[in-house]
């Protein structure tokens, strides 16, 4: 049975007389992360916009499944000052949700007190947070997120990486994933590749941190094997900063 | 009862505001003022064809006006140049060739000031006919449109992505402006329709928190400044599609007392004696 939801065959984005990126192969399944890595300007939003069919490719095929639920977490989106929005109409932008559901979702990337909350009074974090939370809400077959935790702090990044994985695990969804993250993409995701306008090398992240072309591009000193620090949080944060009295982990 | 020329005023407007309420939210939204005028400026173009083929008025304005939207869209995609400029560039080219066409064909009496400022007193049962029926299917197509449209709005990116048509609702939203400034030519004329778009959205920005509340709000607004610009015009015999929208203007003033604050502040006081 075949069950990859979205495929690029040799793809290519021309634009302005130069080639976006070229020559890109992938395949997302379900319940897989694939991540995307690649300094500046080497091709990575561009390739996941034609895995969601924004962008035709000028050469090569992209197919994605049919029927099948896309969510899709944008870089940069910037909501017009002149328009009247809270959380709650932001999550059902595209598909009405229940209360319910919309409740859960904020809950699980910790926003659920800012559910009546104009998005324009949200800061950068909690608006990544409320992005993420919209993607969710659908419960995607297949969903993007083009750096899903920029601006978000420290421990939160740490926590909404565990909610990707968590999400995966639970609705069985295949993910394309931007991130800047090495760690995280090298401890939590299935498949790498690492693109600078065509794909340096891909694979499974234990043998692309040994490929000479990810060392050319990030350094051999980056050894993600090292842990990142720990830091051993003995309490747990409710979503409005105060230390949750009833932690099981005491 | 439609024999009184002040009962069809009262039709005609009243119709009106109820369509530019929400579809001005949408011009506001998406900072579309200007393609609103760019349409009103080329209706010339579309009168002076009606008259010299002895064309209905309303049907020649909505075909100059898609023509010119359509236009838009073809340009945007051919050039590269910004779209404030090819709005300029549309709308007086437009009103030149309209100009142009009017002094030509000599015969055509045009009432200039009635088509730049409208004259509500004057439409006919076909034209309050035009506000309702037109009205309401402009209405019931925004609705079905309402979702893409308004995720195309927020993020387009987002909305293509996610499987909506928002390609389909842009151009569908564009046809909607043509067809409502194609209807209100005689009641407000080219030079107010804008306005009459643009004011009561702006008020009712200031009093709603959802968008629906603030298509909702934008035409009760627009209809109050219908009945009252109408009675106000009757009594001071003052021009009417300026008096309607001078009673839009103060409502939007009105709107900008930040009435919540001063109750809360009250009430901060009111707990510390």
């Amino acid at each position: 049975m075949n069950k990859s939801l979205v495929e690029l065959n040799n793809c290519g984005v021309f634009r302005n007389e130069k080639w976006l990126v070229r020559g890109v192969s992938l395949k997302v399944s379900q319940g897989e992360i694939v991540t995307l890595i690649g300094p500046n300007g080497s091709g990575k939003s561009t390739t996941a916009k034609m895995s969601l069919d924004i962008l035709k490719p000028d050469e090569g095929t992209n197919t994605i499944k049919k029927d099948i639920r896309i969510s899709y977490v944008p870089q940069k989106i910037s909501i017009d000052w002149s328009l009247p929005l809270r959380s709650i109409d932001f999550v059902n932008l595209v598909t009405k949700h229940k209360t319910s559901e919309i409740n859960d979702a904020l809950g699980i990337t910790g926003i659920q007190h800012l559910i009546n909350e104009d998005v324009r009074n949200l800061s950068g974090g909690e608006f990544q947070r409320l992005l993420m939370a919209r993607a969710i809400a659908k419960e995607p077959h297949f969903l993007v997120l083009d750096e899903p935790v920029q601006g978000v702090d420290y421990s939160g990044e740490i926590a909404l990486y565990k909610t990707i994985q968590e999400i995966v695990k639970k609705i069985n969804c295949g993910i394309l994933l931007i991130s800047h993250n090495l760690h995280v993409v090298m401890s939590q995701t299935d498949y790498v590749i690492c693109l600078n306008g065509h794909v340096c090398c891909s694979g499974i992240p234990s043998s692309v941190i040994k490929d000479q072309e990810y060392i050319k591009l990030f350094g051999s000193n980056i050894d993600p094997t090292l842990s990142l620090y720990k830091h051993n949080h003995d309490h747990h944060h409710l979503p409005d900063g105060s230390i949750d009295k009833v932690d099981k982990n005491k | 009862m439609f024999d009184d020329f002040i009962i069809r005023a009262f039709a005609a407007g009243i119709g009106l505001a109820l369509i530019t309420g929400p579809l001005g939210c949408f011009i506001i939204w998406r900072r579309l003022s200007y393609f609103g005028d760019t349409i009103a400026h080329s209706a010339l173009l579309g009168v002076v064809i009606a008259y010299a083929m002895n064309f209905n008025l309303i049907i020649a304005v909505f075909a100059v006006s898609c023509f010119v939207a359509l236009s838009l869209l073809f340009l945007q995609k051919r050039t590269n140049l910004p779209d404030d400029a090819l709005l300029g560039l549309l709308a007086h080219s437009v009103l030149a060739i309209g100009l142009v066409l009017l002094g030509i064909l000599s015969f055509i009496r045009v009432d200039l000031m009635g088509l730049l400022f409208g004259d509500i007193l004057s439409v006919n049962i076909t034209d309050v006919l035009f506000v309702w029926v037109g009205g309401s299917i402009v209405l019931i197509v925004l609705i079905l449109i309402w979702r893409p449209l308004f995720a195309a709005t927020v993020n387009l990116e987002l909305a293509k992505a996610e499987g909506l048509n928002a390609d389909l609702a842009n151009a569908i939203f564009t046809i909607l402006i043509a067809s409502v400034i194609a209807i209100s030519i005689k009641i407000v004329g080219i030079l107010l329709i804008t306005g009459l778009l643009i004011i009561p959205a702006a008020a009712s920005r200031n009093l709603s928190s959802t968008p629906i509340q603030m298509a909702i709000i934008s035409s009760v607004i627009g209809l109050v400044s219908v009945v009252l610009g109408l009675q106000t015009s009757m009594i001071w015999n003052s021009p009417t599609g300026p008096t309607i929208l001078a009673i839009a203007l103060g409502v939007f003033i009105l709107t900008l007392i930040p009435l919540k604050k001063l109750l809360i502040s009250k009430k901060k006081i009111e707990l510390l004696n």
